[in-house]
């Protein structure tokens, strides 16, 4: 059923831009009871958050970056480990990297996932986020929540996080679109890049594509 | 098969005109990692079908998403959806799913009639569980079947091994569009199915080319987990994270390659 299959695996790449930046957009006024919460409450009001600040915001639908930066900072960032997801991609080769090595692929490989959510946004807003039944036993500190994106017509898409309890709280540091998680989407091609040009090469082809995305849209 | 005739033709006209082999750029080290042993040639061939798609697909996609109103082209695809409802059924079916394949056809049958050809998705609207996504390389895949090598087909795309049977499959036995007697009429449909099916990926097509270093190998490794996803009806089991590093104390230089993400298992039960 190539049809389909096409279909789905562009949709994908569509939205792994879209996932992630719900995924990571949440807990606007985000009272501070978010952080304690649940772990599943905390993706569904970020998802609502994001959501309804993306729907408010012309600015933001047209894939403004600047704008979009401000948004994961404000609410986005403080439950997303984004060192986490990067170590995670990166894989092996992470303990070999200096910290200011890995200060430079978490801060490049966060650009990279903004600019490319930018491109995502302005479809995120005709989308209602529901939440799918979640277990979890009251002592687990890795949990995945699983939602769906739906839009007023079509086809759901799955959209699932996974959360790590810290101590400041659950953060996010994986999202699924559609069955692919980000992590292990970038993987192979992070250890490819490390294993022709070490760590500094991996770190400039990320430089180099967020300028190149960077003189795209300016 | 004037259509595959034509598609033939133009292949050869592009491959003469590129040069095939000349255009992929191959990195070092292709081929190595498990899941894609057959990447040199995957490359060449992700390389021509991009071609084609920007010299013919594309071109014809943007056109019909620029001169269709949406709410049309929303209808038009429900309908070349809903026309894969049998073998949703069909598939549900022999993966011992009975009531899924019983809703399959129930979704078939409203959405045929008061759904006006498909263009409606009451079905859905109407409290019925929304429309499933089978076919025959996720049966294989289901009965236990590994995916096998990444392996890109010409003009369709990804594909594995065991996907590419059961394409063949799907192809040959429970795609209703190949059974249509009028020929032109049946080229006429895979024609417009196609157009919708590139059309509705535009938007996709953008984060991509945003979102990849190598774009050969994300949609390779994004096809592979999302192929997976749907053997397991979207609850596969989860993948060990080579997340090792505060625990696992093997030297770094080796093992360049993660674990394959597409080590399909056979069900032990029914998730749902």
């Amino acid at each position: 059923m190539s049809y389909r299959t096409i279909v789905t695996s562009l949709a994908i790449a569509a939205l792994i831009g879209g996932g992630l930046a719900h995924g990571q957009a949440v807990q606007a006024q985000g009272t501070a009871a978010a952080s304690v919460s649940a772990p599943d409450a905390l993706v569904k009001s970020l998802s609502e958050d994001v959501l309804a600040s993306i729907r408010k915001d012309p600015t933001l639908q047209s894939g403004d970056v600047a704008r979009l930066n401000a948004l994961v900072d404000e609410k986005i960032l403080p439950h997303v480990n984004f060192e986490k997801m990067t170590r995670l991609a990166v894989g092996r080769s992470w303990r070999d990297a200096s910290a200011e090595q890995r200060q430079a692929l978490t801060r490049e490989f966060r650009s990279l996932l903004v600019r490319t959510y930018a491109g995502a946004v302005s479809t995120a807003k005709d989308y209602q986020v529901q939440m799918k039944p979640f277990r979890a036993e009251p002592a687990e500190t890795d949990v995945t929540v699983r939602t769906q994106a739906v839009p007023a017509r079509g086809e759901p898409i799955q959209l699932d996080y996974r959360l790590e309890k810290t101590s400041a709280g659950w953060k996010i540091y994986d999202v699924n679109v559609l069955g692919v998680w980000l992590v292990e989407n970038y993987r192979n091609t992070f250890t490819g890049e490390i294993s022709r040009g070490g760590i500094d090469g991996l770190i400039k082809s990320l430089v180099d594509r967020n300028k190149a995305l960077e003189s795209k849209t300016s | 098969m004037n259509l595959l005739r034509a598609l033939c033709r133009l292949a050869a006209a592009l491959v003469l005109a590129g040069g095939l082999a000349a255009c992929a750029s191959i990195p070092p080290g292709a081929g190595s990692t498990p899941v894609d042993p057959l990447e040199v040639y995957n490359r060449h061939m992700f390389d021509f079908n991009d071609r084609v798609d920007r010299a013919v697909l594309k071109p014809v996609a943007q056109a019909y998403e620029a001169v269709v109103p949406k709410d049309l082209r929303v209808c038009v695809n429900n309908a070349f959806l809903n026309l894969l409802e049998p073998v949703n059924a069909i598939n549900n079916l022999l993966q011992g799913k009975p009531l899924t394949a019983i809703t399959d056809i129930c979704r078939f049958a409203v959405n045929t009639t008061m759904g006006l050809l498909g263009c409606f998705d009451i079905a859905t609207t109407g409290g019925l569980a929304p429309r499933s996504n089978e076919d025959f390389g996720q049966t294989l895949g289901r009965w236990g079947v590994l995916p096998g090598p990444y392996f890109v087909l010409p003009f369709l795309g990804p594909s594995t091994i065991r996907d590419t049977f059961g394409r063949l499959f799907d192809f040959l036995g429970t795609d209703p569009i190949w059974y249509i007697e009028d020929i032109p009429v049946r080229n006429s449909l895979v024609g417009a199915r196609l157009v919708d099916t590139r059309a509705s990926l535009l938007p996709a097509e953008k984060v991509l080319e945003a979102a990849a270093l190598d774009k050969y190998q994300f949609v390779r490794d994004a096809y592979l987990q999302l192929r997976r996803n749907l053997v397991y009806d979207g609850n596969p089991p989860r993948l060990k994270d080579p997340d090792e590093e505060d625990s696992d104390d093997t030297p770094p230089a080796k093992s360049p390659d993660s674990p394959a993400p597409v080590a399909d298992q056979p069900l032990p039960a029914q998730p749902r």
